[in-house]
């Protein structure tokens, strides 16, 4: 984070390891987790609170998909695409769920970079992990069109149980949503990064604190949780 | 030789984080307005808290009138008393107690409390006013729709809550669960805040376990709040969806008004389980400040520390944890496997355990104390007398064999206004009371003050200890006029119109609080720092109220606990928590 700046003249005694380390930093004072920012303490506990919004989702989508009385359309067939003469199924989705995974290992190498202080690697790197969220949500609109095309709507589709559409466009459009203000953000930070905000300590426009390069860090984990979440959207929507 | 009560002062570790450079203010707008400064931003709370609560408490003599009076004012329909009920419930549950305990106590004891010199996130901070403010705003615009608000119940069951038999089904029902999704963002950023603050920027000395209890209760509620209130945010959204675009989450095949409706395939059960995943811990969110609060207010005016501070802490962890798994006792009558009745009919039970921790322990502490009976003093007691009123009833009510004949009726209304209506309501008093003079500089008044007291609290029980006996005579709920009823005898009615003179008597004594907080701000006694003698932090501020950074040039160091209260052998009758043990100067203590 961004003022919390170890004062180094004073050698911390050293911490025990394990169960006992972790006994002793909650009992101690100022911080609970040691060598962790505010900034970054602050992103985990609100992907934690995240965390819940989706199983929320998921479980209401799970329920009712196992009490619905009608069939519940097959997502091989639905997610199938034609190609040449061949029809295979959930190849998109395959695509989609490979340029999403990919997107985290450019966004792990633009975290490195940054703390190499690598101005354009970085950057670089961030825009990459961008471009590959902006092709997820690209190929998740040519999804939603080709089933909107197909007749499948949130109140109703061809193949059986409403609940279908409804789950399918609440809960893809929720994850899709959290992807796009990552790009934004990613965007954002990448342009800092670039323009140096984070070597001369400039100020935020809007909090007025110094920046740091810590941020691409923290963006990071937003992005892995974003990545994370499609996997258990993935097994549990499409390959159930 | 001072008594320091869980470890030795052998040395304040070092300082692990430099100072943070706060935002400085420049202009009015930025001070007063969009201020980042978090008692700023807490009375800012506080106040529109407040002014969303005065209008509950008008809805809720309304209610009064007509259930006292039935027939007598025409002006007030059926529909409209749904109306009534839904708005009253909703704006007193969320936006009057969810947003003065941790938007209003939370941001301004949090950061004086541990020795911070604001929020880690002051500009985050902000926005959660401004997008609370927001919610507001969009909640009290549906009184001013076609339609009015919606009359659904505060608990919004559909399918009823979408359908055209419930009034404000076109307008009121959409802009609910808007301002409830914009509450919910809203408060997660404040939340994220004061979690972050209580974890990561202590002051030197200040362990968890030297936290004051206030701080415990807000910051275990906090979280409590961050896991629950998404359940809420979903429910809100398939609701809308449901509403707006013609989804069945939520709703099964129905016949409305003689037509088969597009509905179809949907659960009303899912609806009310993620409602109640957020429900019933929502009910602990308000509970658990209150305990801190009280806490903290027995220890200060009975001048003794805490007894079983650790157990009280644990105690709080434990409710906190528990109350995640006790949702479905709100839905013994929905039809549920009998064995799902029986667990969650015992994890109920077993909340009361730890609850029970917490009664002893109060009582114990002011057991052979210097009890003062000042305003926050006899609020305090009114807590606990409340809190274990309603506390015993719910014992009846998380038995599903003793729910199930209860349920629905006025027992249930009386058993929640007594646990999460007054006995929190008592605590904002209470606290309000008590930390007044800190962020304004000056006493309430103390005959306003027990004027205030006495009629609220013999007040409250003049309505709400007779509801048990209309609940049990089997009198519903939520019913506009209950009319000739075989079981209900006409002695009934002349409780309901004596509970309603009383709601009367009550509203108009707040009345007169509001005025104490105005007079007060001119006219009050001068307080000076620490009018209480109280050994908590944020009474050791070097200005009263405190000034933008809290602590002046260095921040304070803590040596000790929150209650050293009638130390033997010491000057006072407390020692602050930074004042250093004999032998160490402040200085001194460590580089």
């Amino acid at each position: 984070m961004a003022e919390t700046v170890l004062i180094n003249q004073v050698e911390p005694p050293a911490r025990p390891a394990g169960w006992r380390g972790i006994a002793a930093d909650w009992s101690s004072d100022q911080r609970a987790f040691k060598n962790v920012s505010w900034g970054k303490a602050m992103m985990w506990i609100f992907l934690l609170s995240d965390t819940f919004i989706f199983s929320c989702f998921l479980l209401a989508y799970m329920t009712a998909r196992m009490s619905t009385t009608v069939p519940w359309p097959n997502p091989s067939e639905v997610f199938a695409l034609t190609i040449g003469d061949k029809n295979i199924p959930l190849i998109l989705i395959a695509i989609m769920t490979f340029i999403l995974i990919s997107s985290s290992g450019t966004m792990a190498m633009a975290v490195n970079f940054g703390y190499r202080r690598d101005r354009v690697k970085t950057a670089a790197l961030m825009l990459a992990t961008a471009a590959f969220g902006a092709t997820f949500v690209g190929m998740q609109a040519f999804e939603w069109t080709k089933l909107i095309m197909e007749g499948v709507r949130p109140w109703g589709n061809p193949w059986g149980a409403a609940q279908f559409g409804s789950s399918f466009f609440m809960i893809t459009g929720f994850h899709g949503t959290h992807v796009t203000i990552g790009v934004i953000f990613l965007i954002a930070i990448a342009r800092k990064v670039l323009r140096g905000d984070f070597d001369v300590e400039r100020r935020g426009f809007f909090t007025s604190r110094k920046g740091h390069y810590e941020i691409v860090e923290i963006t990071g984990l937003y992005w892995h949780f974003v990545d994370l979440v499609w996997v258990f959207i993935f097994a549990l929507f499409y390959l159930w | 030789m001072v008594d320091v009560p869980f470890d030795t002062v052998a040395g304040v570790p070092p300082a692990e984080v430099g100072e943070v450079e706060l935002y400085h203010p420049r202009s009015w707008w930025t001070r007063y307005v969009f201020s980042q400064d978090a008692k700023v931003i807490a009375i800012q709370y506080s106040i529109t808290a407040m002014s969303i609560g005065m209008v509950a408490l008008v809805l809720s003599w309304l209610m009064r009138l007509q259930l006292g009076f039935p027939g007598t004012f025409s002006f007030i329909d059926p529909n409209q008393y749904l109306q009534f009920i839904t708005m009253h419930g909703m704006i007193m549950v969320i936006y009057l107690l969810t947003a003065l305990f941790l938007g209003g106590f939370g941001n301004y004891l949090i950061p004086l409390m541990v020795g911070a010199r604001d929020m880690v996130f002051p500009y985050v901070n902000m926005l959660s006013y401004w997008v609370y403010l927001l919610a507001v705003v969009v909640l009290a615009s549906t009184f001013f729709v076609p339609g009015g608000p919606t009359g659904a119940g505060w608990t919004l069951y559909p399918p009823q809550a979408i359908l055209s038999g419930t009034p404000g089904q076109d307008w009121g029902i959409v802009l609910m669960l808007v301002s409830l999704i914009l509450f919910i963002i809203g408060f997660t950023m404040g939340g994220l805040n004061y979690v972050v603050t209580v974890l990561q920027a202590r002051t030197r000395g200040m362990t968890l376990m030297r936290l004051p209890l206030t701080v415990w209760g807000i910051f275990t509620a906090t979280v409590m709040a961050l896991l629950a209130f998404p359940a809420l945010l979903v429910a809100s959204v398939m609701l809308l969806l449901d509403r707006l675009l013609g989804t069945s989450f939520f709703m099964p095949t129905l016949v409305e008004m003689g037509t088969l409706t597009k509905y179809g395939g949907g659960s009303p059960i899912l609806f009310q389980h993620l409602f109640w995943f957020f429900g019933h811990p929502e009910v602990y969110i308000v509970a658990l400040p209150a305990f801190g609060i009280i806490s903290d207010l027995i220890s200060v005016h009975a001048r003794k520390n805490i007894f079983g501070y650790r157990m009280m802490v644990w105690a709080i962890v434990a409710i906190g944890a528990l109350s995640f798994v006790v949702w479905a006792h709100h839905m013994y009558v929905s039809g549920m496997h009998p064995y799902f009745g029986f667990f969650f009919a015992t994890t109920t039970l077993i909340i009361a355990v730890p609850t029970a921790i917490k009664v002893y322990n109060w009582v114990l502490t002011l057991w052979r104390g210097d009890i003062h009976l000042t305003i926050p003093m006899l609020f305090a007691l009114a807590f606990i007398i409340t809190f274990v009123n309603g506390g015993l009833t719910g014992l009846f009510l998380g038995n599903v064999v003793v729910d199930v004949p209860l349920s629905d009726t006025m027992f249930v209304v009386a058993h929640f206004h007594m646990v999460m209506g007054i006995a929190p309501i008592m605590a904002v008093f209470g606290g309000l009371y008590h930390w007044y003079p800190k962020v304004t500089g000056r006493m309430l008044n103390e005959a306003l003050g027990r004027f205030h007291f006495w009629v609220s609290f013999l007040g409250a029980y003049a309505i709400f200890f007779p509801m048990h006996y209309l609940g049990l005579l089997g009198m519903p709920r939520r019913y506009h006029d209950i009319g000739e009823t075989a079981f209900v005898p006409a002695s009934a009615h002349d409780l309901n119109a004596f509970m309603s003179v009383a709601a009367l008597i009550v509203g108009f004594a707040q009345l007169v609080f509001l005025f104490n907080l105005i007079w007060s701000l001119f006219k009050g006694r001068e307080a000076g720092g620490n009018p209480w003698g109280a050994a908590s932090l944020e009474w050791q501020t070097p200005e009263t109220p405190p000034g933008h950074g809290n602590w002046g040039k260095d921040l304070p160091i803590v040596y000790r606990w929150a209650y050293d209260y009638s130390v033997p052998g010491t000057a006072m009758d407390f020692v602050p928590q930074n004042e250093p043990p004999a032998g160490l100067s402040a200085q001194g203590a460590h580089p």
